[in-house]
């Protein structure tokens, strides 16, 4: 029976069981599995250009989904994710360097960032609202300093080599293999995520977000559970740079800055505050929107349009602007992200015609 | 002691001073408003960046270029509190922070888009030269920005404690309801801060263009003023000039132990953000800023 898959236009479940599950109904369990099998099969799909745009997706959705847990879930703002996301990609080079399997160094190096970022979360334990965020500001500038200080860890100035993923001998560092390394990676962080939210913890945080005087009256223990944002926000950060470390094999300061901290929340904002699926969405927004203003200005060259802005010049600057403009016409138009518009646009298909 | 370091705190006193007024636009915008700026360093950026051109350009007298580029930031201000930050009222505080870092990265990409990334002098506007003061040698410039900072300064005071706007602004800043109930126009403050805040944050654009000449680098100070509004305290003016002269002599001071002892290097640019994350840990509401008592 197709209508029975279909979901009813009211809330009709009965037990706190079938409000928890990840998937709300069989159709979309098929659904996610298979777009994770159409996704094992794009290496034969697609170009070597757009696999790598994927790859890209994959690891920077990683980092953007840690910093949705922290800003989206439990309401915490960080202007310093970039710092984060290198010291795992650092973390995870030198260990590699010195003998750790490349596999368990991205591990690794994910929970020493975790480490990392809740010493710079303490602050959260005294701080918050917009202390916070510029308690992150500073993190942002103490940590990029570190980096090009610590020359043993980073290399300095001149960044650190990050040996190619092998597993049991197989080397991956071709696109097609890494993919599934970062696939892999990928559908574990992003189901760790769904699941977190369904649990005790994961409703503490929103909690923590929505009315933190409810939560702590109702017995959630604030300094846990701002901290533990921070710990599993940073996890996420370390294991999308570690994945970024490796498939680059190199790693260096240079693109760390605050302007790439900005770019991951852009992601988020774009995507959806406090959304799974959001981060993934923002992040593939944020990803092909340097390749279509490339695309654009390839389009307009030697136009009149073009002669007069020297696009070629300008098209870093275009980027950056376009940017920060979506940050605002999101925040103005759409404040709850391009998740929001897609459940929208769900919700009107799903009783088209009847739609009320 | 050498005279090296009397000099770097003679230096570190007159950037202070400057932190010190960039801080009190800052704190301008946060009290009227409730909005923490990040934009407030592209402020400086643009008013200097327009006043350079005016003068390079179009080859205006310094006087006419430097008041139509604060006449300029004044409706430049007023345009960004109406047309972005008004309808974000009572949106949560993360995407008002969020919409002003979008400005921020936005207007600097389009001033680096438009005059370049290299500095640029600005044309001679004053016979620059060295003056002697206490037995040190002072640019008669860096003489000009401190004159500058101190007219701000004592123009901030007497606006908010004598002028009937600057009065209206203090209402608001206190209570947003009781002052609309005696008739003062709240939207309108709003948008009066924005533009004083960004005339302001011109002038001391201008006059560190004129001593170091127009770059991107200006909007660092936009930066720099988080740890001097945090050490004096968000909401409290006079603490955005005690911090903006604190963190100005203890950069130079830094500067001073990093050139003579220790030569780790960029102490300078560090140092602030060190400071910041100590005051926020044992004092985070400042030297002078108003304790936020929460009870449950």
């Amino acid at each position: 029976m197709a209508i029975a898959t279909m979901r009813p236009c009211g809330d009709y479940r009965t037990s706190y069981r079938a409000d928890q599950t990840i998937f709300a109904t069989r159709l979309s369990t098929a659904w996610a599995l298979a777009g994770l099998l159409l996704l094992c099969l794009a290496p034969w799909l697609l170009s070597g250009y757009l696999l790598s745009l994927l790859i890209q997706i994959g690891y920077l959705g990683i980092a953007a989904l840690g910093l949705n847990i922290l800003v989206g879930f439990s309401g915490q703002i960080s202007v310093g994710h970039a710092v984060f996301y290198g010291f795992g990609g650092f973390s995870s080079a030198y260990l590699a360097r010195h003998g750790v399997p490349v596999p368990l160094a991205i591990v690794l190096a994910g929970l020493w960032t975790t480490a990392v970022g809740l010493i710079f979360g303490l602050p959260a334990t005294r701080v918050k609202g917009l202390y916070l965020a510029i308690a992150t500001l500073a993190a942002q500038f103490i940590l990029q300093d570190f980096f090009v200080r610590a020359e043993w860890f980073t290399g300095g100035t001149h960044g650190a080599v990050a040996p190619p993923f092998t597993l049991f001998g197989t080397d991956f560092s071709t696109d097609t293999r890494y993919f599934y390394v970062v696939l892999f990676f990928f559908t574990l962080m992003y189901l760790a995520a769904a699941n977190l939210m369904r649990s005790r913890d994961g409703r503490a945080l929103v909690a923590v977000r929505d009315h933190y005087l409810s939560a702590e009256m109702m017995g959630v223990n604030l300094t846990k559970y701002r901290t533990m944002a921070f710990g599993i926000s940073s996890f996420y950060a370390g294991i999308g740079g570690a994945l970024y470390a490796h498939y680059i094999g190199f790693m260096s300061v240079e693109g760390l800055d605050i302007l790439f901290s900005i770019q991951f929340l852009g992601m988020i904002i774009i995507g959806g505050l406090g959304s799974v699926m959001g981060s993934l969405m923002g992040t593939a927004f944020m990803v092909a929107l340097p390749e279509l203003t490339g695309a654009l200005a390839t389009a307009l060259e030697g136009g009149a349009i073009d002669h007069a802005l020297h696009l070629k010049d300008g098209i870093t600057y275009l980027r950056e602007m376009l940017i920060g403009a979506s940050i605002i016409l999101f925040l103005i138009f759409e404040p709850d992200g391009l998740a929001h518009r897609w459940q929208q646009i769900k919700a009107y298909w799903k009783l088209y015609p009847f739609s009320y | 002691m050498s005279p090296l370091f009397f000099e770097l705190l003679l230096n570190g006193l007159i950037i202070g001073a400057l932190y010190g007024v960039v801080g009190m636009c800052f704190v301008l915008i946060y009290k009227a408003s409730q909005v923490v700026n990040f934009a407030q360093g592209e402020f400086l950026l643009i008013g200097a960046w327009i006043c350079w051109w005016l003068l390079t350009s179009w080859h205006m007298p310094f006087l006419w270029g430097f008041l139509i580029s604060l006449a300029f930031m004044t409706l430049f201000g007023i345009l960004v509190q109406l047309v972005v930050l008004r309808p974000l009222i009572g949106e949560p505080i993360i995407s008002v922070i969020m919409v002003t870092i979008g400005l921020s990265i936005f207007f600097q990409a389009l001033m680096k888009w438009m005059f370049g990334t290299f500095a640029q002098p600005f044309p001679p506007v004053f016979a620059l030269s060295q003056v002697n003061v206490l037995g040190l040698h002072v640019q008669s410039a860096y003489l000009l920005s401190t004159a500058a900072s101190l007219v701000i300064m004592v123009g901030f005071a007497w606006l908010f404690k004598y002028s009937r706007i600057g009065l209206a602004m203090r209402a608001t800043a206190f209570s947003q309801q009781i002052a609309s109930s005696l008739g003062i126009s709240v939207r309108q403050m709003f948008a009066l801060a924005w533009g004083i805040s960004a005339a302001v944050s011109a002038v001391a654009g201008v006059v560190v263009g004129i001593v170091n000449g127009v770059s991107s680098a200006l909007s660092y100070f936009g930066i720099k003023v988080f740890p001097a509004v945090i050490l004096g305290g968000l909401d409290s003016i006079f603490g955005a000039v005690v911090g903006g002269l604190i963190i100005g002599v203890l950069e130079n001071l830094a500067q001073f132990l990093d050139s003579q002892y220790l030569n780790w290097g960029n102490l300078y640019e560090i140092v602030p953000f060190y400071v910041l994350i100590v005051i926020l840990m044992i004092k985070p509401y400042g030297l002078f800023g108003t304790h936020e008592i929460e009870r449950v």
